[in-house]
C-alpha cells in the first residue's frame, strides 16, 4: 500500500505566450485515489496531456516504477504503464465493444486477426471489473455508462500501472456514477494508482485519498482528504481566503416578487416531453427548475422558447395569448435561451468572440442591417468588462477560451439582445468555480435590474441558493412549487423523491 | 450453425436490402426477357463491371476511412493510356503494367501524404489529382490508343480464360475482380489495417488517443486507392484492348454509388468490401436490363441509379436513427 507508482518531478508545459504548467510536483500511489483539483485553466488538463503523450513536456522528470519516462505519444504512454479514460468516451462508436478494448493490441495469426482471442480477452477484462457485457454489441448502441466503463475495460487491459480517469463521470446520473465508482474502488484494492479529475466536489470527497491542487499551472499543494475540508479546497482553488468563500455562498437572497406576471402558461403540453404545465414567470425573479437529469427540465425551456411546438395548452406575455413557432419569435417577444450543452448547441466554434457574442442581436435585427463594427467593438468591450471574460482580445476564437469563459460570451450574445425573459439551461455545467461564482453573482445582478429569469440546474444547493421559487419536475411533470422559506436543497430533494400518491 | 439464432445487426440490414434488391433485378429480368438468365449474360456482367469493381474497392476503402477519392477515373484512364503507350513503343507489357501500378499507388500515396500532412480535406487534394491525372493522360498520348501485343490478343483473352463451353468463356477480368473482393474483405475484416481504416472513419480524434497511426493509416488507404484505381485501369486495358485519355469520366462517382448502395456510409466507419460488389453488380444489372428493353435511351441507366441512391441513403439515414433512439 501506498508505495508511490508515478512520480513527476518540476513538469513544465510552455504554450506560445502561455505557461501552462509551471514546474509542477505530482505523486500517485499504488492503492490509492488522487483528486487532481483546479479551476479551469489550472493546468489540470496539460498535466495529464503531458502524461499521456498528448503534449510532450518541455520539462521536468516523470517516473513509473522507478523507471523514466518520456511519451510522445498516447501510445507510448501506455506502453510505460499510464492508461487514461477521458471526460467524452474516446472509442469508436462503430466497432464492437470487443473490438473497442482490443484495437491496435489484437493478437493475430499470420497476420490474420484472432476474432475469437480478441472476444475472450474483451470478457476478461470486463470479468475484472466485475461486468459482464455482449461484446459483440456495437459500442454506440450502448449507454454513455456503459461505454465509460468500456473505456475503463480497455484502459486496464494492458497492464497499466497508472490509471487516469479526466472527469469520466460529467455525463453519467447518480445511479451510474455508483458504478463507475464501483469500478474504480476495485481497481484501486488490485494496486492500481488511479488519479481522477472532477469538477464535483461531492464525489471527489467520496473517492479520493488525497487531493492536489493545481491553480494557474503551479501546484498549491497536496493534501490527504481527511485534512482538506471542503471550503479550504474550495479557497486553495479560487486562491481567496475561507472568509471570502464564506462570503459567497450565504448571500442574502430576496424574497419573490409580486406582481402581473411576464409570461404564465396553462396546461401547456408536449406529447413524450412535457405533461400538463402551469407556470408563472416574473419579474425581477429568479425561477429554479428542479428535478432529476430527463425529468422534462430541457424541454419546457424548449417548449417555452418555441424550439418545440406545444401539443396543447396556452401561454400569455402580459397577459396576452401568444405562439411561438420558432425560436426567432421568442426572440422578438423578448426571450433569450442559453442551451445546456455549450459546445454543440451554443458556441460557434470556429467565430470568434466578437462575432459569438452579436450573432444573437444581428439575428434580431435582420440579415440586411449589419451592426456597424464600432457598435459591435463597444458591446464586445463592455460585456467583456461587465462581465469578467477573459479573453486575448475580441478577435480570438472562442474555441479556445475555458469553458467559463465561452458560457459568459454566451450569456453576454443574449443579454445584448435585450431580453426581458432569460432562461439559462445548466449554465454553469463543467465551469470552474471562479467562473461559476460570477455567473452566479450576474444572475442576481440581473434579477435585480427586472429580468425574469428561468435557472435550470441539476444540482439543488445550487438551485435552492440562486432561486426565488422552484418548481420541480418529475417524470416530465411538475410535481411542486416551492416558495419562500422552502426553497432549500432539502425540500427539492423531498419532492424529487417523494411518493406518487396513488 | 443455427439459423434461429441469425440476428443481423442493424449495420447489416442496408447490405442485406441491397443484396435483395440485386436478386430481385436478376429474377425480374429473367422474367421479362428471354435469354437474360444465360450464363453468358451473368457472366458479361462480372467481365464487364470487373473494372468498376476493382475501382471501386479501392473507393470503399477511402470512404471507410472518413475520405473520399475523386480521382479514380482519372487515374483508370492515365493508366490506361500509358501502358497502351508504353506497349506501343515497344516496351514488354509487363514492365507496363508494373509501372502503371506503382504509378497508382505513388499518385494515391500523394495525395494521402498532402491530406495527411497539411490536414487539407481529401475532397479538394483528390479533386486536384483528378485534374492532374487527367491531364497527365493527354500529355502521354491525346486520342484513343489501341493495344496491339501477343500478351493482350492471346494470353490474357484466351490463355487465362476459363472456357465452359464451346463459345462461352469466363474473362480473366471476372476472377481479377473476385480476387479483389475477396482480399479487400479480408484486408478490412482481418487486418490491423482494416480496423484501423474503420476505426479512423469512424472517429479520428478517438483513433489517435487509442493510439491508431492515424498518419500511416491515412496514407496508406490513399495508397491503396491509387493502387486500386490502376489495377482497375489494367483490367479496364485488358477489356477493351485500347486506352483512351478521355474515357472513364465519373468513374469515381459510379464508385462511390456502388459502395454507398453496397452499404457504406459515405461519412465513414461503417461499410463492407462484399457490399460494394453487390452495389456494383446492381449498376451493372441496371444497364444490362435497359439494354434488353432495347427502346429506352441508355441514360435511363442513370436515372434508376439515381433514385436507387436516394432510396439507400434514406434507408441508412433511418437505420442510423433507430440506433440512436
Amino acid at each position: 500500500m501506498s508505495a508511490p507508482i508515478l512520480v513527476c518531478r518540476g513538469l513544465t508545459k510552455r504554450f506560445p505566450g502561455v505557461v501552462a504548467l509551471d514546474g509542477v510536483d505530482f505523486c500517485a500511489r499504488g492503492g490509492e485515489v488522487h483528486a487532481l483539483m483546479g479551476e479551469n485553466g489550472a493546468g489540470k488538463s496539460t498535466l495529464i496531456k503531458a502524461l499521456t503523450g498528448v503534449h510532450p513536456r518541455d520539462a521536468g522528470q516523470a517516473e513509473v516504477d522507478g523507471r523514466p519516462v518520456h511519451p510522445r505519444s498516447p501510445r507510448e504512454a501506455e506502453a510505460a504503464g499510464i492508461s487514461t479514460v477521458y471526460q467524452e468516451v474516446n472509442l469508436i462508436p462503430d466497432l464492437s465493444v470487443a473490438e473497442n478494448i482490443c484495437l491496435g493490441r489484437q493478437r493475430t495469426r499470420l497476420g490474420f486477426i484472432r476474432w475469437g482471442d480478441a472476444r475472450t480477452r474483451a470478457r476478461a477484462a470486463l470479468a475484472r471489473l466485475g461486468l459482464e457485457l455482449d461484446v459483440e454489441r456495437t459500442l454506440s448502441e450502448c449507454s454513455i455508462a456503459v461505454q465509460q466503463l468500456v473505456a475503463i475495460a480497455r484502459a486496464t487491459d494492458i497492464d497499466a500501472r497508472v490509471l487516469i480517469l479526466d472527469e469520466p463521470t460529467s455525463s453519467l446520473d447518480a445511479g451510474e456514477v455508483a458504478q463507475l465508482f464501483a469500478v474504480v474502488r476495485r481497481l484501486r484494492d488490485q494496486g492500481l494508482a488511479i488519479v481522477f479529475v472532477s469538477h464535483f466536489l461531492d464525489q471527489v470527497y467520496a473517492l479520493a485519498d488525497r487531493i492536489t491542487v493545481l491553480r494557474n499551472g503551479r501546484l498549491v499543494g497536496e493534501f490527504p482528504v481527511a485534512e482538506l475540508p471542503r471550503l479550504q479546497l474550495v479557497a486553495h482553488m479560487m486562491g481567496r481566503s475561507v472568509d471570502e468563500v464564506e462570503a459567497l455562498r450565504h448571500r442574502e437572497r430576496p424574497a419573490a416578487a409580486p406582481g402581473e406576471p411576464l409570461l404564465s402558461t396553462r396546461g401547456l403540453t408536449r406529447r413524450h416531453a412535457v405533461l400538463p404545465l402551469d407556470l408563472e414567470l416574473r419579474r425581477g425573479e429568479v425561477l429554479g427548475l428542479g428535478g432529476l437529469l430527463g425529468s422534462g427540465r430541457t424541454e419546457v425551456a424548449r417548449l417555452l422558447f418555441g424550439l418545440d411546438r406545444a401539443d396543447a395548452g396556452e401561454t400569455r406575455l402580459e397577459g396576452r395569448p401568444v405562439s411561438f413557432h420558432s425560436p426567432a419569435d421568442a426572440m422578438r417577444a423578448g426571450l433569450a435561451l442559453t442551451p445546456e450543452d455549450r459546445k454543440t448547441q451554443a458556441i460557434l466554434p470556429n467565430l470568434t468572440v466578437r462575432e459569438n457574442l452579436v450573432v444573437a442581436l444581428q439575428a434580431r435585427r435582420g440579415l440586411w442591417k449589419q451592426i456597424p463594427r464600432a457598435e459591435q467593438d463597444r458591446l464586445v468591450a463592455d460585456f467583456t468588462r461587465a462581465l469578467g471574460i477573459k479573453t486575448s482580445g475580441p478577435e480570438q476564437l472562442i474555441r479556445n477560451l475555458s469553458g467559463g469563459n465561452q458560457q459568459k460570451v454566451i450569456l453576454a450574445r443574449w443579454l445584448a439582445t435585450e431580453p426581458r425573459l432569460l432562461i439559462l439551461d445548466e449554465p454553469t455545467r463543467g465551469i470552474d468555480v471562479g467562473a461559476q461564482a460570477d455567473i452566479e453573482r450576474l444572475l442576481a445582478k440581473l434579477r435585480d435590474e427586472g429580468l425574469a429569469i428561468v435557472f435550470i440546474c441539476a444540482d439543488t444547493a445550487e438551485l435552492s441558493r440562486n432561486s426565488q421559487r422552484i418548481a420541480v419536475l418529475r417524470d416530465h411533470a411538475k410535481v411542486a412549487e416551492l416558495t419562500g422559506s422552502d426553497v432549500n436543497e432539502q425540500a427539492v430533494m423531498r419532492a424529487i423523491a417523494r411518493e406518487t400518491a396513488a | 450453425m443455427n439459423l434461429a439464432k441469425f440476428r443481423p445487426s442493424a449495420r447489416l440490414w442496408p447490405v442485406l436490402a441491397s443484396l435483395g434488391v440485386l436478386i430481385l433485378l436478376y429474377a425480374g429480368g429473367c422474367l421479362l426477357f428471354e435469354n437474360f438468365g444465360s450464363l453468358r449474360v451473368l457472366i458479361n456482367l462480372f467481365g464487364d463491371n470487373a473494372f468498376l469493381g476493382v475501382a471501386a474497392v479501392g473507393a470503399t476503402f477511402v470512404i471507410l476511412s472518413g475520405g473520399i477519392d475523386l480521382s479514380v477515373g482519372a487515374v483508370v484512364a492515365f493508366t490506361g493510356v500509358l501502358i497502351a503507350s508504353l506497349i506501343g513503343h515497344g516496351q514488354p507489357p509487363l514492365l507496363a503494367i508494373g509501372l502503371a501500378l506503382g504509378f497508382g499507388a505513388g499518385f494515391g500515396a500523394l495525395m494521402g501524404a498532402l491530406i495527411h500532412l497539411y490536414a487539407l480535406p481529401p475532397f479538394l487534394v483528390t479533386l486536384g489529382g483528378m485534374f492532374l491525372a487527367r491531364g497527365l493522360a493527354f500529355v502521354v498520348h491525346p486520342e484513343s490508343l489501341s493495344i496491339d501485343h501477343p500478351f493482350y490478343g492471346e494470353f490474357i483473352s484466351q490463355t487465362l480464360s476459363v472456357p465452359v463451353s464451346r463459345r462461352l468463356a469466363i474473362p480473366f477480368t471476372a476472377f481479377a475482380l473476385i480476387a479483389v473482393v475477396l482480399a479487400g474483405a479480408a484486408l478490412a475484416r482481418w487486418s490491423r489495417f482494416g480496423r484501423n481504416v474503420l476505426a479512423l472513419g469512424s472517429s479520428e480524434s478517438s483513433a489517435r488517443l487509442m493510439g491508431v497511426p492515424i498518419g500511416s493509416t491515412k496514407i496508406l488507404v490513399y495508397t491503396l486507392g491509387g493502387f486500386l484505381s490502376a489495377l482497375g485501369g489494367v483490367v479496364a486495358t485488358f477489356y477493351m484492348q485500347s486506352g483512351n485519355p478521355a474515357s472513364f469520366v465519373g468513374l469515381e462517382l459510379d464508385a462511390i454509388a456502388a459502395a454507398v448502395i453496397g452499404g457504406t456510409l459515405l461519412r465513414g466507419g461503417v461499410g463492407y468490401i462484399p457490399g460494394t460488389l453487390v452495389g456494383v453488380l446492381i449498376l451493372g444489372l441496371i444497364q444490362t436490363l435497359v439494354i434488353f428493353q432495347g427502346t429506352l435511351n441508355s441514360w435511363w441507366t442513370r436515372i434508376a441509379v439515381g433514385g436507387l441512391l436516394f432510396v439507400f441513403i434514406v434507408l441508412q439515414q433511418l437505420t442510423a436513427r433507430r440506433r440512436v433512439g
